[in-house]
């Protein structure tokens, strides 16, 4: 609570006292009127105020002089404690309302709190605390253990775990070692690290993120400009029908005047659409503030009303929903074991740094003694050949195995194979696949449970491959020996099935598919940690490389939805309810406050819930 | 150009739609946001008039919400 804020309750308490005071007190007339009018200019005297001076500026239909109205009409049809009340209750209606919004604003500031407030420069006086702002490309800088990295670059000495969880929600501590990339936003959690600065600050990646979440506001989404529209037309209507009915019933029926303007000014009182205007922005808001935490930038209100839609969901295969590395799956040796195998190919393959090659190397999981491995050389898209023990050894394709001759059983077409041949003779092959990443099958369920109808995978690979992932995930549709135009013509062909309510989803790692992610009604690009390509090409950012994310995405985005539709179908009922209520006679002043701020903050409290987690099925 | 300028004591939701609605009426303004959340307002225009324009919504915003400053 702010100083603002405590003042206006101590206001607010004053008056609370002097009315029961003046209730108490058994005067009549004038004297009456008097003790009222102390609580009620205590109260409400800067809504008096605001509303004369806005009548001079030709803001008529304000919420300020609308209270001012109806509270003056009050007083004037002798209704003294009525209108006392509920000038009080209008301002704590207001108050607890500036509290609610206040508090929800700084609690998603908080989210974003990851802008680094210094940076250590290295000069040659020593270690300079200064503003990262001022930091040129090139400067060197220090990152002490506990500090957050400041700008992007690479170390230049030390070694470290980075904890990135404000970037991407994971703790998941990352290594850096000189020569590695650091990336802004980060927590430096053991060592000391010196690091060379490859961006200016304005291009750092902690900038260009909060950039993205601020500007995230002015891409409104479709109910708020609804309500805005709305809320345009709403406040005059209802201010022209108080005047009819404060003027028509009187003259026609045997409705008194003083009844006929009180219920009028019920309608004035009803005629404010702030807890719309206020809430469902909130809420676009508190989603897009609450998905940030969890690593996901949602880039505008209308993306997370797309996402909330989505009935296809067409994945990009390698780095999407594969790690884009290899595995060793199985060793199938023609002659002695598997293990030794594996051996003589991680040996043969030491001196290569091709993905093939480390995933044999990891496979094998030993260090390799170099001294048993001489003469090594690489024949680009077939293999190696080394002398492993003083026999030569080779490693490769099944073309390396054709071009030296030698017999081989080939392995099935869905499986990548590696042979390795010592001694004129094949002696077996390894088979690797590329990595499915751990969530992606659970992924795809759920998004099936979410009740996404059709789900699909676009490569660039084989058809045998990519059909054998799409089989372990169960993805219902494959499309294979695609180059990136191919990819747009399937979203393209894949949108026309969408039906009008839904919408297609595209997902993909964001190098080369800029074009398919703008062509999608939503296009997500994941693993946008340090990829700029992926933050600008994509509507939403996954900031960590997991599926999994983009169900978390679409039950944020859902909710969010549900929420605003929740208050958007609350606050038009309770005011429709209470404006046919005040027309009939049958509605008081009190119920007139309540269905303007009392719906008002209740709007706001329900709008909060988009901050918190949602639970994932 | 297009630029944004942050909004001191902007406290009521409706001001800020009406606010950004009449900046939004000025010749020359392509387009313009009033975000009461952010208490930010993203002013996209002319660049040749842009101060002159600036000062209009100054004085659009001192109309419709006279407690709400522009910090320029």
């Amino acid at each position: 609570m702010s100083n603002s804020h405590r003042r206006m309750l101590l206001r607010l308490i004053a008056a609370a006292g002097l009315l029961t005071a003046a209730l108490l007190l058994p005067l009549a007339g004038w004297a009456r009127l008097a003790v009222f009018l102390l609580p009620y200019a205590l109260a409400g005297w800067d809504v008096l105020w605001r509303a004369a001076r806005n009548i001079v500026h030709g803001q008529v239909f304000d919420e300020n002089f609308l209270m001012a109205l109806a509270t003056v009409g009050a007083l004037a049809t002798g209704e003294y404690p009525e209108a006392v009340f509920v000038m009080v209750f209008y301002q704590v209606g207001e108050l607890f309302q500036s509290c609610a919004v206040a508090q929800s604003r700084k609690s998603i500031a908080g989210l974003m709190d990851i802008r680094p407030d210094y940076a250590n420069l290295v000069t040659d006086g020593g270690l300079i605390q200064t503003d990262p702002e001022e930091v040129a490309v090139g400067d060197a800088i220090v990152i002490k253990p506990g500090e957050r990295v400041p700008l992007d670059g690479v170390v230049l000495e030390g070694s470290s775990t980075l904890d990135t969880a404000a970037l991407t929600g994971e703790s998941l501590p990352r290594e850096v070692q000189p020569g590695g990339e650091v990336i802004s936003g980060c927590v430096n959690l053991s060592g000391l690290l010196k690091v060379r600065v490859t961006r200016p600050f304005a291009a750092s990646t902690v900038s260009r993120i909060l950039e993205l979440v601020e500007t995230a506001a002015e891409r409104k989404a479709k109910a708020e400009h609804f309500i805005t529209r709305f809320a345009r037309y709403y406040t005059p209507i209802v201010v022209l029908a108080a005047a009819v009915l404060a003027l028509l019933p009187p003259l026609f029926t045997p409705i008194s005047w003083t009844e006929s303007i009180q219920r009028a000014l019920n309608f004035l009182v009803v005629s404010c659409p702030c807890a719309l205007v206020i809430s469902v922005p909130l809420a676009f808001f508190g989603g897009i503030g609450g998905a940030s935490r969890d690593g996901i930038l949602v880039k505008g209100g209308n993306y997370l009303e797309v996402l909330a839609r989505t009935e296809v969901v067409v994945f990009d295969k390698t780095g999407t929903l594969t790690r884009g590395g290899f595995q060793v799956t199985e060793l199938q040796p023609e002659a002695g074991s598997g293990e030794e195998l594996l051996e003589l190919a991680a040996l043969a393959e030491c001196w290569s740094g091709h993905p093939i090659s480390r995933s044999l190397k990891e496979a094998w999981g030993r260090e390799p003694d170099s001294g048993r491995v001489s003469d090594g050389e690489e024949f680009p898209g077939r293999g190696v050949r080394a002398v492993v023990d003083g026999r030569t050894v080779w490693v490769g394709n099944a073309r390396l195995m054709e071009e030296l001759g030698l017999p081989f059983q080939p392995a099935p077409p869905s499986a990548a194979a590696v042979y390795v041949a010592a001694s004129g003779r094949c002696l077996g092959r390894i088979l690797i696949s590329d990595r499915i990443k751990p969530d992606a099958a659970e992924a795809v369920a759920a998004l099936k449970a979410l009740g996404v109808r059709k789900t699909v995978m676009l490569t660039g690979d084989t058809q045998a491959v990519g059909a054998e992932i799409a089989r372990q995930l169960g993805i219902d549709e494959i499309h294979a020996h695609l180059l990136p135009a191919g990819k747009v013509e399937w979203v393209e062909a894949l949108l026309k099935e969408v039906s009008p309510k839904g919408a297609l989803a595209f997902v993909g790692d964001g190098i080369n598919d800029a074009p398919v992610l703008s062509r999608a009604d939503v296009g997500i690009a994941m693993g946008g940690l340090g990829s700029d390509a992926a933050i600008e090409a994509a509507d939403i950012v996954l900031m960590d490389d997991k599926p999994s994310k983009l169900v978390h995405a679409i039950v944020l985005a859902r909710r969010t939805l549900a929420i605003v539709r929740q208050n958007i179908v609350f606050a038009l009922g309770v005011k429709l309810l209470v404006l046919v209520l005040s027309a009939l006679g049958c509605a008081s002043l009190w119920a007139a406050v309540f269905a303007d701020v009392g719906v008002s903050v209740l709007a706001i409290l329900n709008a909060m819930r988009c901050l918190r987690r949602p639970r994932l099925p | 150009m297009k630029k944004r300028f942050s909004l001191k004591n902007l406290d009521c939701a409706n001001c800020a739609a009406k606010m950004e609605a009449a900046i939004k009426r000025l010749d020359g303004v392509n387009d313009a946001s009033v975000s009461f959340l952010s208490q930010k307002l993203t002013l996209d225009a002319d660049d040749a008039r842009f101060e002159e324009i600036l000062r209009q919504a100054v004085q659009v915003c001192k109309k419709v919400e006279p407690d709400c400053t522009i910090l320029l």
